[in-house]
């Protein structure tokens, strides 16, 4: 609703009442409080990770485990998506919708990109006969990066729906909405690949 | 915004957020009559061990088991949470703030759906092969974890799913809820001139938003123990079950508040209409949530005093509980300055709504004695802790709700509910309230320890206190039937009742500017915020209260999204 209807609403009612709310995008104000509560779940999982952690140096041979290189190659590809994703908010600021769709098709593919990893990595160490049942470290792994991959599934679905959306020249400012979510499935990243592949 | 037409998008994919709170309404009340008769089962076999139920047959322990986990999830998870928030957090939100709908209509709308779906797979779980889940509705590993302990597969599964589905529902609406509430409220009114029962459901969605994500960990790591072979709380494993009663309880406690504060706020609403007095310390109100929802989030551990927590937390934690207390105390004592020398107009609503703080005192003193350690070492488990925990959610939820029912019918549904059948639901429910909660604080200080199939069992401490425990079934018994009284009441004034002028109790606030039940789009013009919520009796005035707004008319049709 505009600005002046509620200027003139307010003129109309004869009285002086203060500055109404601050209106700011809803679907800017939502995602935040969807983040918070999703900070609690990683929160909660990392922090039960960490109180375990203290509590079994032997983690250091699993965690030893980890395919470190791969990581390392996942969190390049994730950071370089949350660029374009600025990117592309940045051109959705403008309307230039040539340019958002460029730049969220390079951050869908860097996110399934990502997912490809993932994929090695695991079939990876199944074939080492690791899976979530061989010891607590494992299972921390597994669910952990599990449960991120599940975040940036949604991620990729999200993102071809906006996507879809800014093709038909709509819903710019779904763009800003996607990519706090974006950011927010790469700063877990940049959580759990130290957590995971490097302390020891 | 277009008015929707057509059966299935009018009542049934509405996008409407009166029609969702119906829908969340309607399921909430016959959940609640499942809960309730979970309970009856329960209370049978404790009064009367294995010997035939009717509507029953003969319960074994296993069975008690479930009947006990069943009643407790789905009065949590499936009747306080959808009524309190689901059905008044969407119909007065935007009806109270003077906004046309929620500031997500389709999320809302897949929030109820959501919910629906994890009804079915709740219901569902009754009739699998060896029943619902039977690890308490704390789902405390190993109960939870390993079948082995309780004999259900499956169900436990589907508990969990339910649960989960219910989790991501109520996120939905949570999302919804601050939304609208930051960005819709009418032009002029402030945060601090939200009316009360906004900032409780505010309060309540920042809780369980905050709170709930390590539980949704903690039940994704319970499907990993019991499908992938891993064992986070296993100790065999190098697992603990200590880990998620840290992830629940850190859940749960907050979780008592999200229950709590709208029904609380549902009061504040009806003391002060019917009061015909402003809300007594309307500021230290929402300080005092605020408080309280900021330790709620480290009281957690009260809960395992005799857990194997290290004994070095039971004083820090022991220390927030009582402090807790403080803020709560606060509210309830505005809550009684408000009552303070006023002519009092007693409707239903206003009976269920000072019983509400009655009650929910007693429960509140007797939680003192649980939150000190020492004292909570010998209480915990026992009946005692029932009886407590009855004492401050039944009045928070039941009452609460119902107090919000008398209320608001009217708005909802265009009709007034009969008064008198209202009084005489009143006094019965809590005559056998009572009956069925004072003697199992007897019955706890002598040792009764709850969750327990037939206390007969315990010869030398138990078998000539078995008269209190046949009162509390009595109890149980009619506070069950009682409620046909309400249910008669509910649907035959929803056909047949008075009709509901605009605003049958002369209260303040925006949503009863407009017509019941309210048009789509709620408002036929523009509501404007002209001064606080609450102007009763103001001075110097003929009348005895002011409305909070105007209506303007509207600059054009108002697109609200």
């Amino acid at each position: 609703m505009a600005e002046s209807t509620m200027t003139e609403a307010r003129v109309a009612a004869g009285v002086t009442v203060p500055v109404s709310p601050a209106r700011v995008p809803a679907g800017r104000v939502g995602m935040w409080w969807f983040l918070s509560s999703e900070v609690a779940v990683f929160g909660g999982l990392i922090a039960a990770f960490v109180l375990n952690k203290m509590r079994h140096p032997e983690w250091a041979t699993d965690a030893a485990h980890t395919w470190f290189e791969i990581g390392a190659i996942n969190t390049a590809v994730l950071l370089t998506s949350s660029l374009t994703v600025v990117l592309a908010h940045a051109a959705a600021k403008q309307e230039k919708r040539a340019v958002v769709l460029r730049n969220l098709g390079i951050t869908l593919a860097l996110g399934v990109l990502f997912l490809v990893f993932k994929g090695v990595e695991y079939s990876h160490e199944f074939h080492q006969g690791i899976g979530p049942g061989t010891n607590l470290f494992w299972s921390f792994y597994f669910l952990m990066t599990g449960l991120h991959a599940l975040h940036v599934i949604a991620g990729l679905v999200a993102i071809t729906t906006v996507m879809v959306a800014v093709a038909r020249g709509e819903h710019f400012y779904r763009v800003e909405t996607v990519g706090l979510y974006w950011h927010f499935v790469d700063i877990v990243w940049i959580f759990l690949f130290p957590l995971l592949y490097l302390v020891q | 915004m277009s008015e929707q037409s057509g059966f299935w998008s009018r009542y049934v994919f509405s996008t409407d957020h009166k029609t969702i709170a119906k829908q969340y309404l309607i399921t909430g009340l016959i959940m609640a009559v499942l809960g309730g008769w979970l309970a009856q089962g329960m209370r049978a076999q404790i009064a009367w061990p294995y010997t035939d139920v009717p509507g029953f047959g003969l319960i074994e322990p296993g069975r008690f088991n479930a009947l006990v986990t069943m009643h407790g999830t789905i009065m949590v998870f499936w009747v306080a949470m959808p009524i309190l928030l689901g059905a008044f957090g969407n119909f007065l939100i935007p009806l109270m703030i003077g906004a046309r709908d929620m500031a997500f209509p389709k999320l809302n709308m897949l929030s109820y759906w959501t919910f629906f779906t994890s009804t079915v797979v709740l219901v569902a779980s009754f009739f699998v092969d060896a029943g619902p889940a039977a690890g308490g509705w704390t789902s405390y590993p190993p109960l939870s974890a390993d079948p082995g302990y309780t004999g259900v597969h499956l169900g436990t599964d589907l508990w969990i799913l339910a649960v989960a589905l219910e989790f991501a529902s109520m996120l939905m609406g949570g999302v919804n809820y601050l939304t609208t509430t930051v960005n819709m409220r009418a032009p002029g009114m402030r945060m601090m001139d939200l009316p009360i029962v906004v900032w409780m459901q505010l309060s309540a969605a920042v809780l369980f938003m905050l709170s709930v994500g390590p539980l949704i960990s903690g039940a994704v790591m319970l499907l990993l123990d019991r499908n992938l072979g891993s064992g986070f709380f296993d100790p065999a494993k190098g697992g603990d079950p200590l880990l998620f009663q840290h992830l629940f309880w850190f859940f749960g406690h907050p979780e008592v508040y999200v229950i709590l504060l709208p029904g609380i706020g549902m009061v504040a609403e009806v003391m002060t209409s019917c009061a015909r007095k402003t809300l007594f310390g309307y500021r230290m109100i929402v300080i005092s949530v605020i408080a309280a929802g900021l330790l709620s989030f480290i009281v957690w551990a009260h809960h395992q005093f005799v857990s194997g927590l290290d004994p070095r937390l039971a004083l820090p934690f022991a220390l927030t509980t009582i402090l807790i207390s403080v803020p709560f105390a606060v509210v309830l004592f505005s809550l009684i300055a408000t009552l303070w020398r006023a002519s009092i107009r007693y409707t239903p609503a206003m009976l269920f709504a000072v019983s509400t703080v009655a009650m929910f005192l007693i429960g509140g003193t007797t939680g003192i004695f649980l939150g000190a350690a020492a004292a909570d070492i010998y209480f915990h488990d026992t009946y005692f802790v029932v009886a407590h925990f009855h004492y401050t959610l039944f009045p928070a939820t039941i009452l609460g709700m119902l107090t919000g029912i008398y209320h608001w019918f009217p708005k909802m549904f265009g009709r007034m509910l009969n008064e008198t059948l209202g009084k005489v639901h009143f006094w019965l429910t809590i005559l056998f309230f009572n009956l069925t909660f004072i003697p199992q604080f007897v019955l706890g200080i002598a040792g009764h320890p709850r969750r327990v199939a037939d206390p007969l069992q315990y010869d030398l401490l138990l078998r000539d206190m078995q008269s209190y425990n046949i009162v509390s079934t009595v109890g149980a018994i009619g506070l069950f039937s009682v409620q046909i009284l309400f249910i008669v009441n509910f649907f035959l004034s929803m056909l047949r009742g008075r009709a509901a002028e605009a605003n049958p109790w002369q209260a303040t606030t925006v949503e009863w500017l407009t017509p019941s039940p309210p048009g789509h789009g709620n408002f036929a013009g523009e509501v404007v915020a002209v001064r606080g919520p609450y102007e009763y009796s103001p001075p110097g005035e003929d009348t005895d209260w002011l409305p909070q707004g105007e209506l303007q008319p509207a600059m054009h049709s108002a697109t609200s999204r």
